[in-house]
C-alpha cells in the first residue's frame, strides 16, 4: 500500500533520518562524546560492535525472535472508542507498549543491548533507572541470559517505586540506592557511570534512554524504532492512512524517538513531545527542558539542560520518576530546531487527572510518565476534527504508580509497600 | 609572566633538582571560601609544587565519594565560579605556584569558552584539565587556551590504546596526566602493576612532562610513582583532612600541612 496522503518531505529542510548521528555522534550541534578518557575508547569499541551487529542478519533475526517470544511484540494499535466519544474530537488511537513484558517500551532496548553485551563477551551488566521500568526490563533480561546485574536508582525513586525495587531484586539484580543530590535519575546515572569507569573491561552499561555519549542516543533509538515501524503499518491497515498527529511523553526521550522515527519524513504527521511541567515552571519545580533550559553538556552529550547561570545542573521535579531529569535526548533537540518535533508540557496535576481518566474510560491504567502525553492528547483531541486521527504512545502501564498515585490523591487505608 | 611558563619553569626546576613534582588536589571553596584559601596556603607551606583546584560541580561523574562530598560542601557554602576565580586571585597575592583547574566542561561552556579562558588567565590560572572533554571534542577550548596562553592538560587512561596516545599528546600542552588505573578519583591501597610499561609507552610519543594520579595516598606510593613520573598527584588523601577536622580550623590546617609535608618527603626519597 502506498501513502498517498503524505507529500514527500522538503529535502532542503529535512535530513535523511538515517544519516544521523554522524561519525562523531552528532545530531547537528547536539550529541557528541563528552566522557572521561577512560571511557572514550570503550565507547568506540561499543560503537564498532554495535554497527557490526546491526549489519548482521543473524543478530537482527535473534532480536526479532526475542522481541516476539520474550517481550510480546508486535503490540496492538488500539482505538480508544469511549475516550474518543467523551472528548468529542479526533479519533484517538493508543499504541500499546504497556502490554509488553515488564510493562513498558524499555524492554525493546534492554533486549537489544543485552544481546549486544553477550556478543561482546561482557558478563556483567549495569543500568540506571528512574521509574524502575528500565531497571526491571534490564533485570529480567539479565535473569534470562544469566548475566550479573547491578541497578543504580535514586533513593527518592526507590521510595516512590518500592514495588519495582522488589521486582528487580526478585530477578536477581542488586539494586544500589543513590543518596546524592535530588536522589533521582540524574544521580543514578552519575553513579552508574562511576561504576562503568571502574569496571569497563568486564561490564556493559545498558543506558536506558536516548541520551548520554555516542553511540547511546542513536543505538537506543534504533532499538525502539520498531514502535514506529509497527505503528505505521497498523495505521495503513486499519485506517488506510497515517495519523494526523502523534504524541509521546519525553523524559530522556527513548519512547518518543522510537515512536516518531519512521514518521520524521512524513511531514504531514504532526509530532509532539510532552515534557514534565511538574508543580510549576519555576526553577527546580519541573523537568521541561525547553522551558528554561539552555544548551550545555551533561553525562556525555551536548543538549538542552536545566541549569543555573553558573553552569550547575538544576534539581528537577516531576510526579513521574521517569521524566524527572535535567537533560533531553540530543536528537529531540535537533528535530525541534527543524520544527519537526514540537514540544509541550503537562504538569503533575494534569498527569494525575489523565491517569484517572484513561482508567475510568478505557480500563487502561497508564504509567504516570505516559499520563503526561495523554494529558496533552486530551487537550489536542478536543481541538481537532472528528475525522482527524490522533495517536498516543502508551509507553508504559501504571501498576507501579498505583500506590504513589493513591497517596497523592489522598486515598487512605491502602497497604503500604515497605521501603526496602 | 606568561601563565603556562609557571608550569614549564616548575618542571625544569624539578628536573634540575633531580626529583618529581608534587601535585596537590583540593576542591576550591571546600569547606568554604575563607578556609579554602587557608587550606591552599597550608599546602604551599607544606611544600607542594603544583596546585590542582577542583571547580565544584553539581554532577562530578568522574569523581569518587571523597571529592563528590568536597564539591557538595563547597556548593552548599554558596561557592560560585566567581568565587573560584577570586580564590586564585587571592593566592596570587602571596604565591607564584602553578595553578591548574580540574573541572567539568559544562562549567566552562556555560560561561562562553573564550570568556572563561580569558577570565582564568586574568585570575592567574596556568592551565585547565577538563575531565569530561576528550581531545576530539576540545577544538574550541584548545583554541581559547592558546589565545589566552593557558595550558590544556589531557588525561591518558589505562584503556587508552597506543595509537591514541600520540593523538592526545599532540593536542595537550603544559603536561600530560596519566590516570594510573580505571575508576574514579579516590585513595586506594595498591597501585596498578604495569605503571612502568605504561609510562614508557607514553614517553615514546611526547616530551611533555607526565604526572601520574588517581589512587595515590601513601608515602610509599609517592616514592614508587616518583621513580617513573615527572609528577605525582595526590588528592583524596589531602581532601580527607578537611571533613575530618570541620570543628577546628587550626587542626584542619595543621593536618593538611603535615599530610602534604610527609607525602612531599617521598619525592626526595625516590
Amino acid at each position: 500500500m502506498t501513502v498517498e496522503t503524505n507529500e514527500p518531505a522538503p529535502r532542503s529542510v529535512m535530513p535523511d533520518r538515517f544519516s544521523l548521528p554522524d561519525e562523531k555522534g552528532r545530531f547537528g550541534p547536539y550529541g557528541g562524546s563528552y566522557v572521561p578518557e577512560t571511557l572514550y575508547h570503550p565507547l568506540k569499541e561499543l560503537n564498532d560492535a554495535y554497527l557490526e551487529a546491526r549489519a548482521d542478519p543473524s543478530f537482527q533475526h535473534e532480536l526479532d525472535r526475542l522481541l516476539k517470544e520474550f517481550a510480546g511484540r508486535p503490540t496492538e494499535l488500539y482505538f480508544a472508542e469511549r475516550l474518543t466519544k467523551e472528548l468529542g474530537g479526533a479519533k484517538i488511537y493508543l499504541k500499546r507498549e504497556d502490554l509488553l513484558h515488564t510493562g513498558a517500551h524499555k524492554i525493546n532496548n534492554a533486549l537489544g543491548q543485552a544481546l549486544l553485551a553477550k556478543r561482546m563477551g561482557k558478563k556483567r551488566i549495569i543500568a540506571e533507572t528512574g521509574a524502575g521500568q528500565h531497571g526491571i526490563a534490564t533485570a529480567s533480561v539479565c535473569a534470562k541470559f544469566g548475566l550479573d546485574c547491578k541497578i543504580y536508582m535514586g533513593a527518592e525513586d526507590m521510595r516512590r517505586q518500592a514495588l519495582n525495587v522488589f521486582r528487580m531484586r526478585l530477578s536477581g539484580a542488586e539494586v544500589h540506592g543513590v543518596e546524592a543530590g535530588s536522589k533521582t535519575l540524574k544521580e543514578a546515572i552519575n553513579e552508574a557511570m562511576r561504576d562503568w569507569v571502574t569496571n569497563v573491561r568486564t561490564t556493559h552499561y545498558i543506558l536506558g534512554s536516548a541520551l548520554g555519549a555516542h553511540p547511546y542516543p542513536g543505538m537506543v533509538r534504533d532499538f525502539h524504532r520498531i514502535i514506529s515501524k509497527e505503528t505505521k503499518r497498523q495505521f495503513l491497515e486499519t485506517e488506510g492512512r497515517l495519523p494526523d498527529e502523534m504524541i509521546a511523553c519525553v523524559g530522556g526521550g527513548s519512547n518518543a524517538i522510537g515512536f516518531f522515527f519512521d514518521f520524521l519524513e512524513e511531514t504531514n504527521v504532526r509530532l509532539i513531545g510532552v515534557e514534565a511541567g511538574g508543580r510549576s515552571l519555576k526553577e527546580g519545580e519541573h523537568a521541561a527542558r525547553f522551558e528554561g533550559g539552555k544548551l550545555g553538556v551533561l553525562q556525555g552529550c551536548k543538549t538542552w539542560i536545566l541549569q543555573n547561570p553558573d553552569g550547575q545542573i538544576n534539581q528537577t521535579h516531576s510526579v513521574s520518576a521517569g521524566l524527572d531529569y535535567a537533560a533531553i535526548g540530543p536528537e529531540h533537540a535537533f528535530y525541534r530546531d527543524l520544527n519537526r518535533i514540537e514540544f509541550a508540557h503537562a504538569g503533575d496535576e494534569d498527569a494525575l487527572n489523565a491517569f484517572r481518566a484513561l482508567s475510568s474510560t478505557e480500563g487502561i491504567l497508564p504509567a504516570l510518565e505516559t499520563a503526561h502525553g495523554l494529558a496533552h492528547a486530551f487537550k489536542r483531541a478536543k481541538e481537532m476534527r472528528k475525522d482527524e486521527l490522533l495517536c498516543v504512545n502508551l509507553s508504559g502501564r501504571g501498576d507501579k504508580d498505583a500506590m504513589e498515585a493513591a497517596r497523592l490523591m489522598g486515598v487512605s487505608g491502602l497497604p503500604q509497600m515497605p521501603t526496602l | 609572566m606568561m601563565n603556562s611558563d609557571r608550569i614549564a619553569k616548575l618542571f625544569s626546576d624539578c628536573k634540575a633538582e633531580g626529583r618529581s613534582a608534587f601535585v596537590a588536589y583540593v576542591c576550591a571553596c571546600d569547606p568554604d571560601f575563607d578556609r579554602s584559601l587557608e587550606v591552599c596556603r597550608s599546602l604551599i607551606k607544606g611544600g607542594v609544587d603544583i596546585l590542582e583546584l577542583g571547580v565544584p560541580f553539581s554532577d562530578p561523574l568522574a569523581d569518587g565519594l571523597t571529592n563528590q562530598l568536597a564539591a557538595q560542601r563547597a556548593l552548599e557554602a554558596g561557592c560560585t565560579q566567581e568565587d573560584v576565580f577570586r580564590l586564585v586571585r587571592e593566592i596570587r597575592t602571596f604565591s607564584e605556584i602553578p595553578i591548574v583547574f580540574y573541572t567539568y566542561y559544562n562549567l566552562i561552556f556555560s560561561q562562553g569558552v573564550e570568556n572563561y579562558a580569558r577570565k582564568s588567565k586574568e585570575a592567574g590560572v596556568d592551565g585547565l584539565l577538563t575531565l569530561d572533554l576528550p581531545p576530539e571534542e576540545a577544538d574550541e577550548l584548545i583554541n581559547a587556551c592558546k589565545e589566552s596562553e593557558l595550558a590544556n592538560i589531557f588525561i591518558i587512561a589505562p584503556t587508552t590504546p597506543k595509537e591514541r596516545i600520540a593523538k592526545i599528546a599532540k593536542r595537550a600542552s603544559g603536561f600530560l596526566y596519566y590516570v594510573s588505573r580505571e575508576g574514579v578519583t579516590g585513595a586506594r591501597d595498591d597501585l596498578a602493576g604495569d605503571l612502568d610499561e605504561r609510562v614508557a609507552a607514553i614517553r615514546e610519543h611526547t616530551d611533555l612532562p607526565l604526572v601520574v594520579g588517581f589512587g595515590i595516598s601513601s608515602v610509599q606510593q609517592v616514592v614508587e610513582v616518583a621513580k617513573v613520573a615527572d609528577g605525582v598527584v595526590v588528592g583524596s588523601a589531602l581532601v580527607n583532612c578537611i571533613p575530618q577536622n570541620l570543628e577546628s580550623t587550626p587542626k584542619m590546617l595543621a593536618a593538611i600541612e603535615q599530610k602534604a609535608r610527609s607525602l612531599v618527603g617521598g619525592l626526595t626519597a625516590a
